[in-house]
């Protein structure tokens, strides 16, 4: 029986989001002291020991882009916690930060003093005004309590675009320009906000440093899966009977997360599928469910855990008309600036509505593959290269039910 | 050096290189539309994408930059298939109208499409959005039906003219490129100055001047080779007659010396295009305005002078070439023996070329015996420009354009609305400020548009000039900024000079100026601390009240700071006509001969003499402004007004008017029936630019090339043909072959000239002084602080 485990999470609920105080006698801000003990090339050493890899979907290992950082001399540098937290079916990120937002500001501020930066954002979802009103108090509370010392961090909003949780799309934001990613390299470690060293972390990796500092990096290698070592807090939708954030190590499966966290289909139906990672991420069949849902046991099965999302559809689910549905978020949300995702985009929409309204031939599924094939490769950004992966691990994984939606000669 | 790969071939290129620089040093072809060299790179279109072995996505080579071990394939099957694919998107949202696009063989969606056989849209579903195309302003044509959104025009609208009016709204399969608030470009920032169209890879922007089937872009360089090969594969076919072609000029607008490229089809001017290779475009890189860009329609103007014309009870009636010059001459030659030489002036013109107006001096002076010649446009500038021979020995911009743009670290303009003046030289002001960070002081009584961009705008009461000035010099002085080393060792006069600047005291000088003391201390900081400080001045205010002085002045600021004879600093009258300059060194002045040597000097006098065979006075001619008042007293007799309408363009018209109407014999040559020229006794119809050859000095002291494209209308002519003609009736024969011939005379008199020479003059031009064939021309003067007249001269100006 796989049990879930409390990192990121541990005091939820112990402790008031909105009393520092709580937070400090609960041991807060001691890791923050420790780093500032320890100095930079020790803390970026001890989080590159721990392998903990960015929980935002790229995976990337955080103490190495730390090090990128570090490694340039200037003055102006800057940390961003990523909380735009855009991906459909995902909610981790608010549910960390409504209940434990000082640990949070506490990795941040590690995160900062290790790469030296004396400027932080927090770029919030515009559609969680409550959490970014929540941050703004706990921003103050740890001004007032003196323990940022003189780092300094300030809350921006997104306006709604999805696009703009792309790390470079939302450092234009930041900049006040259009929310559009930039090509890279240069990655925002080495040319990032105002064209410095940027480091820009997901909220649930962040939460992560000052536990890793508490207790080691020998300790959290230890936990999960490992090339993907600690928990991963997930959020669960669809037709599962528990629809809940939860924190798990990374070495359970596809079916306990489904079975003994989400407590199985509800209804008594039948399991058809389950997309992980949100909008952008793989449907995956039955015969796949007993993958781990570290990084890379996901990737060897052509799915990605992306931000940790988790959404099951029973039996009763029309697959055709999801995938559309995802097509359509993703027509809408393309930034425009490359040609295969702004075009792509709207075509693959466009064919998906005509495969699922029941007018589409063989030809329309050739047409979807091929362009959904270049899309992932010649896209300029995450957004563009995920979008067609729903569409063609349905194909894959349940032509069936296109099949049976196509016209029959 | 960084080793790759690329289709099998093993490349060394430098570090920092990109995948497609690589490809492109290496002659591998690949395709594009959002990069341009000029524009910072976008990274978007996704056409040039190439395959590197070990990685799972496609690399855009235009930002990917090549590194070490990479394998490279650039046509592989799967590249191939991404450019189709995006070719094909980009076909469904881009209705196909080459029949009568602008843009039909020129267009890369079109070769692209060629080069990978894609003949159709396999996605084109329809339902792409479409935007009518509803501006309704004059030059600019916007067909969204046609955009594929590279955003190049985007980009150029920052970036070169840096207009900042259109931008990208709205995302997705909706976005669109849109002026502020979706309104037309008239109601935006937008300066019309079509960077927009030159950039356009497809038809979706074009000129609506040139547009309407008057000729494709792509007839117009139709080579000679095409052409065979066509007669070739069809030899029975008859091939169409292509009269097509185009011709790179001089633009006559401004003193900046734009190239421009006219279109011809049947020997008429159809377009305006950009050459934006920096060896045949070297001001402006293709980067035009408004003006030049759009406004070459009076070309051809059903109101060109097309006969010479002479008056008869009042009224002008036509006249063939021998009745009119017969006239013109033996009026002058009479008036010259009833009342003396002195009784002609020639007010000739800055837009003629620097043989016209060497001919019109030679003529003046050899033909009609007196110095009095001058030029209307001059009016101000010669002046200024005087304090800078006072000054430094050269009476020119110091320093050339190009370093307002890259070497300049701290700009002071003054009296000069220059984007609008001198718009091409005002892009590059704006783009060193905004992109480069270089500082920006303007001293200006409007509020122009770069003083918007300024640090510090010095708004000073019109007339004030003197006082705003010693009191930024009393602030550098004071705080210690002044540069001793460069004062002691290269110039002249400091000590009498700066006993004077004493009084003025920012409070003082904020007092009489009306300008802010903080402003004038913070002025004064910023040009004297600059690594490199450039001052640009126009006529502005100053033109009437300040005289020479105004060089002076700002001459004392420059050398007291020691910013002169390095790149990016300097002194720069911005010289107001196509030929200001040019007009100045030709000798059409009341006291000097080509290259400012004067008449009154005895040794020049006899070189000239000796040269056009002809004894010349000695004595310095009548200023224009002494000129029409010893018409007005009716003391001068006969006027030859070249290319000028003083009626009109006078300070005190009426005066002029006045003074005309006293006149015994009056010519006007000129390309319309101007106003002044209601009042001519004689009209003359002249060639314009495009119908001639020659050469103009722009304001940066850079020789350049016209070159005729098309002919003159009627039997009008060329102005050194009117003059040639006019002298060899009048006795004085000159029997040039083209104008080349005159200026190889010229440059034999003119030590600056010397050692150009049209062949020399081909692709970039070259900068005066230019003392021999083998010298290449002196970009920036007084190299090192050492000033042509020695020292530096400071001088005293209250």
């Amino acid at each position: 029986m796989a049990e879930k485990m409390g990192i990121v999470l541990r005091n939820q609920g112990r402790i008031d989001p909105l009393k520092i105080e709580e937070y400090i006698a609960a041991g807060g801000y001691k890791s923050l002291d420790k780093a500032r003990e320890m100095g930079q090339i020790a803390v970026i050493e001890e989080i590159k020991k721990s392998g903990l890899r960015g929980r935002g979907g790229a995976g990337f290992n955080t103490g190495l882009k730390m090090s990128y950082s570090y490694s340039i001399k200037t003055a102006e540098k800057y940390v961003i916690c990523n909380a735009d937290e855009g991906e459909p079916g995902t909610y981790k990120d608010r549910v960390i930060l409504e209940s434990v937002p000082q640990k949070v500001i506490e990795g941040i501020a590690i995160s900062a003093f290790a790469i030296g930066a004396k400027k932080g954002y927090i770029y919030c979802r515009g559609e969680y005004p409550r959490v970014a009103g929540l941050l703004n108090q706990a921003i103050v509370q740890a001004k007032e309590k003196g323990v940022l010392g003189d780092f300094d961090l300030e809350v921006r909003l997104g306006a709604g675009a999805y696009v703009v949780g792309e790390e470079s799309a939302l450092i234009e934001s930041i900049a006040g320009r259009r929310g559009e990613p930039r090509f890279k390299p240069p990655f925002p470690p080495l040319v990032g906000l105002y064209s410095a060293p940027t480091i820009v972390n997901n909220v649930e990796t962040l939460a992560n440093l000052p536990e890793i500092l508490e207790f080691g990096a020998n300790w959290f290698a230890g936990i999960g899966a490992k090339s993907y070592p600690g928990t991963k807090v997930l959020s669960l939708t669809g037709d599962v009977v528990n629809r809940i954030c939860i924190e798990v190590p990374t070495d359970v499966t596809i079916r306990e997360v489904i079975d003994e966290f989400g407590g199985g289909i509800a209804g008594g139906k039948r399991f058809k599928a389950v997309q992980i990672g949100g909008a952008s991420g793989a449907f995956l069949p039955e015969a796949l469910l007993d993958t781990a849902i570290d990084f890379d046991s996901l990737r060897n099965a052509r799915a990605a855990l992306g931000s940790g999302a988790f959404f099951v559809m029973d039996e009763s689910r029309d697959i055709v008309d999801v995938v559309t549905q995802i097509a359509k978020f993703f027509e809408h949300e393309s930034c425009g600036k490359c040609n295969p995702c702004r075009e792509g985009t709207f075509r693959s929409r466009r064919i998906m509505s005509k495969i699922n309204q029941g007018l589409a031939s063989t030809e329309d599924i050739k047409k979807i593959r091929r362009l959904g094939h270049v899309m992932k490769r010649a896209s300029l950004c995450g957004c563009g290269q995920a979008a067609p992966i729903p569409i063609l691990t349905a194909l894959e994984h349940f032509y069936r039910e296109f099949a049976l939606k196509l016209i029959t000669s | 050096m960084v080793a790759l790969t690329i289709n099998g071939l093993e490349l060394h290129v430098p570090e920092g290189t990109t995948i497609l620089e690589a490809c492109r040093m290496n002659g591998i072809d690949i395709p594009t539309f959002c990069h341009d060299e000029d524009l910072k790179i976008n990274g978007s279109c996704r056409m040039c994408v190439v395959a590197c072995q070990g990685r799972p996505l496609l690399l855009a080579s235009c930002c990917t930059p090549a590194e070490n071990g990479m394998v490279i394939e650039t046509e592989s099957d799967e590249v191939v298939e991404a450019r189709r694919v995006i070719l094909e998107l980009l076909l469904s949202r881009h209705i196909l109208k080459c029949n009568t696009c602008d843009a039909n063989g020129k267009c890369r969606l079109q070769d692209y499409c060629y080069r990978y056989g894609v003949a159709e849209s396999s996605f084109n579903d329809g339902g792409a959005p479409h935007y009518p195309i509803s501006d309704a302003n004059p030059y600019i044509n916007r067909d969204y039906e046609k955009c594929i959104m590279c955003t190049r025009c985007v980009r150029a609208c920052e970036e070169i003219t840096v207009a900042r009016a259109i931008g990208i709204k709205d995302r997705g399969n909706h976005a669109k490129i849109f002026a502020a608030f979706d309104d037309n470009l008239e109601s935006s920032p937008c300066v019309f100055c079509g960077q927009c169209v030159m950039v356009c890879p497809v038809g979706a922007l074009s000129s609506k001047v040139s547009a309407a089937y008057k000729g494709k872009l792509s007839d117009l360089d139709i080579s000679i080779l095409a052409t065979d090969c066509f007669q070739l594969f069809f030899p029975f076919q008859k091939l169409p007659r292509y009269t097509y072609q185009s011709v790179l000029t001089t633009c006559t607008y401004c003193g900046v010396g734009c190239t421009l490229q006219l279109n011809i089809k049947n020997n008429r001017v159809v377009g305006v295009d950009s050459n934006r290779d920096e060896n045949w475009s070297p001001v402006n890189k293709g980067a035009l305005c408004v003006k030049g860009r759009f406004g070459w329609d009076f070309i051809n103007s059903p109101n060109r002078l097309t006969t010479p014309l002479i008056k008869e009870g009042g009224a002008l009636r036509p006249a063939s070439w021998d009745e009119a010059l017969e006239l013109v001459a033996n009026r002058l030659a009479q008036i010259k023996e009833r009342h003396g030489p002195d009784a002609f002036a020639m007010l000739s013109s800055t837009r003629i070329s620097n043989e016209e107006a060497y001919l019109a001096q030679k003529f003046t002076r050899g033909v009609m015996g007196t110095n009095n010649i001058d030029q209307f446009s001059l009016l101000g500038h010669p002046l200024a420009a005087d304090g800078l021979e006072a000054a430094f020995g050269i009476s020119a911009m110091t320093n050339t354009i190009a370093e307002l743009e890259n070497d300049a670290k701290c700009i002071f303009v003054m009296n000069s609305d220059t984007t609008e003046e001198h718009p091409v030289i005002g892009m590059k002001i704006k783009k060193n400020v905004v992109h480069n960070g270089a500082r920006l002081v303007v001293a200006d009584p409007h509020r122009t548009d770069l003083a918007k961009l300024a640090d510090v705008h010095l708004q000073h009461k019109p007339g004030t000039e003197t006082a705003l000035i010693n009191g930024m010099m009393h602030v550098i002085i004071q705080e210690g900024l002044a540069d001793s080393q460069f004062i002691d060792t290269c110039t002249e006069g400091y000590a009498v000079f700066i006993e004077t600047l004493a009084v003025y005291t920012p409070e003082v000088v904020a007092k009489i100026t009306g300008v802010p003391v903080a402003d004038i201390v913070t002025a004064a900081r910023l040009y004297a601390q600059a690594e490199a400080g450039s001052i640009c001045f126009g006529r502005g205010f100053a033109t009437g009240n300040l005289g020479d002085d105004y060089g002076r002045l700002l001459c004392n600021l420059a050398m007291l700071t020691g910013n002169i004879g390095r790149p990016g600093t300097g002194v720069n009258p911005l010289a107001k006509e196509n030929n200001t300059q040019g007009a100045a060194d030709m000798g059409g002045v009341p006291n000097s001969y080509p290259g400012y040597q004067a008449v009154t000097d005895s040794d020049m006098r006899r070189k000239f003499e000796k040269s056009w065979g002809v004894e010349l006075p000695a004595e310095n001619g009548l200023t224009l402004t002494e000129a029409i008042n010893k018409a007005h007293l009716g003391d001068l007799k006969a006027v030859i007004i070249f290319g000028e309408n003083p009626t009109i363009g006078d300070l005190d018209r009426h005066h002029v008017i006045e003074a005309l109407n006293k006149l015994d014999f009056l010519v006007v040559q000129n390309t319309f029936l101007s106003e002044t020229a209601q009042f001519a006794d004689v009209v003359l119809p002249a060639a314009c630019f495009a119908e001639k050859e020659g050469t103009f000095t722009n304001t940066e002291r850079r020789v350049q090339r016209i070159r005729k494209a098309i002919d003159p209308p009627g039997q009008a002519k060329a102005d050194w043909q009117i003059i040639c003609s006019l002298s060899s009736r009048m006795g004085f024969p000159m029997s040039y072959a083209s104008t080349e011939e005159i200026f190889e005379e010229m440059r034999t008199l003119t030590p600056y000239y010397a050692g150009i020479t049209y062949p020399r003059l081909e692709g970039k031009g070259l900068f005066w002084p230019c003392p021999s064939m083998e010298h290449p021309g002196t970009p920036y003067l007084h190299r090192d602080g050492k000033f042509s007249r020695g020292l530096g001269q400071f001088s005293v100006v209250r």
